[in-house]
């Protein structure tokens, strides 16, 4: 594993070269170990898909005691005994997301769109999207927005050369082999398939996020009653 | 309270910002110089992270409801209170009912105005800082328009008896001020100092050259989260995908054209292009500066001489913290 400086003020612990799931677990359990208890300076830890980048103050590292001249050098001395001596965790266990979403219509305008190009029926995009197990790899671009794996190979549709101004809070999206949720009202160049009445973001809540880097998601379709229903619940 | 009377083109509350969020896709943000904001509070003897008011290109008018204390720091806007200049990095006494207005900045881009007690809104995830994409935070998650009305918080003693101290003397403005050079303002739109960043090794030897070497020009493309700049073209030594990392603020992005990104606090929690440069924290305030057509230069550093610059500034925090302190004791 190689430690390098991402300016003065991060570090990046590099697990691998690939978008897979191992790398992903060896991201998952570096990011356990490093956050199970309190690191000197360091303000916070954000896992990606092959990187952990550990955030810190030079300032505070130093009155924890690292030296000034070798502040960095320090600082991944401290993380490499983390990762080698780790305290104790519990066991991880992925949580299971569900997510429901009603698929097509005003929700799915792209949903044609998809089938078309897998040359499969709307129902059957429906069917297989609904049925694939999906895994957090990271979650960025937007709050609460998670970066998903798994999507069927056959379902994997070019983003659109030109986005929408505006796509609705909810919305499912496909862009090339990846799937998606958009938190928020954004413009966005993703095929829309289907909609969540799910809140992905909830800045009212700790943590604000539904998802988290690690969860498995499973998508459910149900109808617009249900959505209605589900919408007015939350 | 402050009463806005007219806005300015995007003046935003703004703390220190949300750090320990970004795992969720939450950005940081805060004020776009920190150290800017920090200067303001410390001398009204507010906490660093007290939110302040963050300006740019046309400042706000502002009517002050009660006696306080202001001070502000940054770009050399226009500054008025009741017809008389408002001094820059000086604990000013501003009168119940008396408007502050700002106008423009006579060079440079943004400033930073500190009330004592601070801004009072609500902590949204720990912080005070606006979030607009996300509208959330500072005042109903979005810029300040006319006829907002901002609580202010406690004032520390220091604040209270400066106050009084200047308003039984008639007094403006205390008689001490931050000496500017402590504040790094000098080299406002001069040089800037970088390391090499984690994909410097991609480019070519033409492109990490003209890195450090080329004059970089600020173009209209700039706002919270970046500013791109203008320049010769930064190639890669062969096309290479990259995977989407955490990235940091300074941190200096070539997307596919060639053309240099500088994130700023309100850039994405994650990014997907080339890394070949960041810059010295201590630094960033004068890129927060740059104004379109306005240009920068990049001379390298190494990790350990950015940390020095960085020990250096947090020394000159505290100096000034001392410094005040004696001043009003």
């Amino acid at each position: 594993m190689q430690i390098t400086p991402l300016g003065d003020a991060a570090l990046v612990l590099e697990l691998g070269d690939n978008i897979d799931e191992s790398t992903h677990r060896r991201v998952q359990t570096a990011w356990r170990s490093l956050a199970a208890a309190p690191l000197p300076g360091v303000s916070e830890l954000v896992p990606a898909y092959t990187t952990v980048t550990v955030f810190y103050d030079p300032w505070l590292a130093v009155q924890a005691g690292a030296p000034e001249s070798g502040i960095a050098d320090w600082l991944t001395g401290v993380v490499r005994d983390r990762l080698k001596n780790p305290p104790k965790m519990e066991k991880a266990r992925a949580r299971t997301v569900e997510i429901p979403v009603c698929y097509g219509g005003d929700f799915g305008p792209d949903l044609g769109l998809v089938a078309k190009q897998a040359k499969l029926a709307p129902e059957e995009v429906i069917k297989r999207h609904a049925k694939a197990a999906y895994l957090v790899y990271l979650i960025g671009f937007a709050p609460g927005f998670p970066y998903l794996g798994g999507l069927p190979k056959e379902l994997a549709t070019p983003r659109h050369a030109r986005p929408r101004m505006v796509v609705p809070p909810g919305s499912v999206g496909i862009a090339g082999n990846q799937t998606g949720i958009y938190p928020l009202s954004t413009p966005g160049g993703w095929n829309l398939i289907g909609r969540t009445p799910l809140r992905l973001f909830q800045p009212a809540e700790d943590p604000p996020a539904l998802l988290r880097a690690g969860d498995q998601v499973k998508f459910r379709a149900i109808t617009a009653e249900e959505f209605a229903r589900l919408e007015a619940a939350r | 309270m402050i009463r806005v009377v007219k806005p300015g083109l995007l003046t935003t509350v703004q703390d220190l910002g949300r750090p320990g969020y970004q795992q969720y896709g939450i950005v940081v943000g805060g004020a776009l110089d920190a150290f800017a904001a920090r200067t303001a509070n410390l001398i009204l003897g507010n906490e660093d992270n007290a939110a302040v008011i963050e300006m740019a290109q046309t400042g706000p008018d502002l009517t002050f409801a009660e006696d306080t204390l202001v001070a502000w720091c940054g770009a050399d806007f226009d500054a008025q209170l009741g017809g008389q200049p408002l001094p820059r990095d000086r604990a000013v006494r501003v009168a119940a009912g008396e408007t502050v207005s700002f106008g423009f900045p006579r060079s440079g881009l943004r400033a930073w105005l500190a009330v004592a007690g601070g801004v009072e809104v609500p902590l949204v995830l720990g912080s005070r800082s606006t979030y607009r994409r996300a509208g959330i935070g500072g005042h109903q998650g979005r810029p300040l328009v006319a006829g907002d009305e901002l609580k202010v918080g406690q004032p520390s003693g220091r604040a209270i008896t400066l106050l009084g101290s200047l308003g039984a003397a008639a007094r403006r403005a205390a008689g001490w001020t931050v000496r500017p050079e402590t504040l790094g303002r000098q080299a406002a739109l001069g040089t800037v100092r970088a390391m090499r960043g984690p994909e410097w090794a991609w480019f070519t030897r033409e492109a990490q050259q003209a890195f450090f070497s080329a004059e970089w020009e600020a173009t209209k493309e700039a706002d919270r989260m970046g500013v791109r700049l203008q320049g010769p073209v930064l190639a890669l030594l062969k096309p290479r995908e990259m995977i989407s990392s955490a990235v940091n603020t300074g941190v200096v992005q070539v997307p596919a054209a060639g053309q240099p990104i500088v994130l700023l606090p309100s850039r994405q929690s994650v990014g997907g292009y080339p890394r070949i440069a960041a810059l010295a924290a201590a630094d960033l305030g004068r890129i927060t500066q740059l104004r379109p057509g306005d240009r920068v230069r990049f001379q390298e550093i190494t990790l350990p001489v950015a940390h020095e610059l960085w020990l250096a500034r947090e020394r000159d925090i505290s100096r000034i913290r001392l410094g005040l302190a004696r001043q009003a004791g």
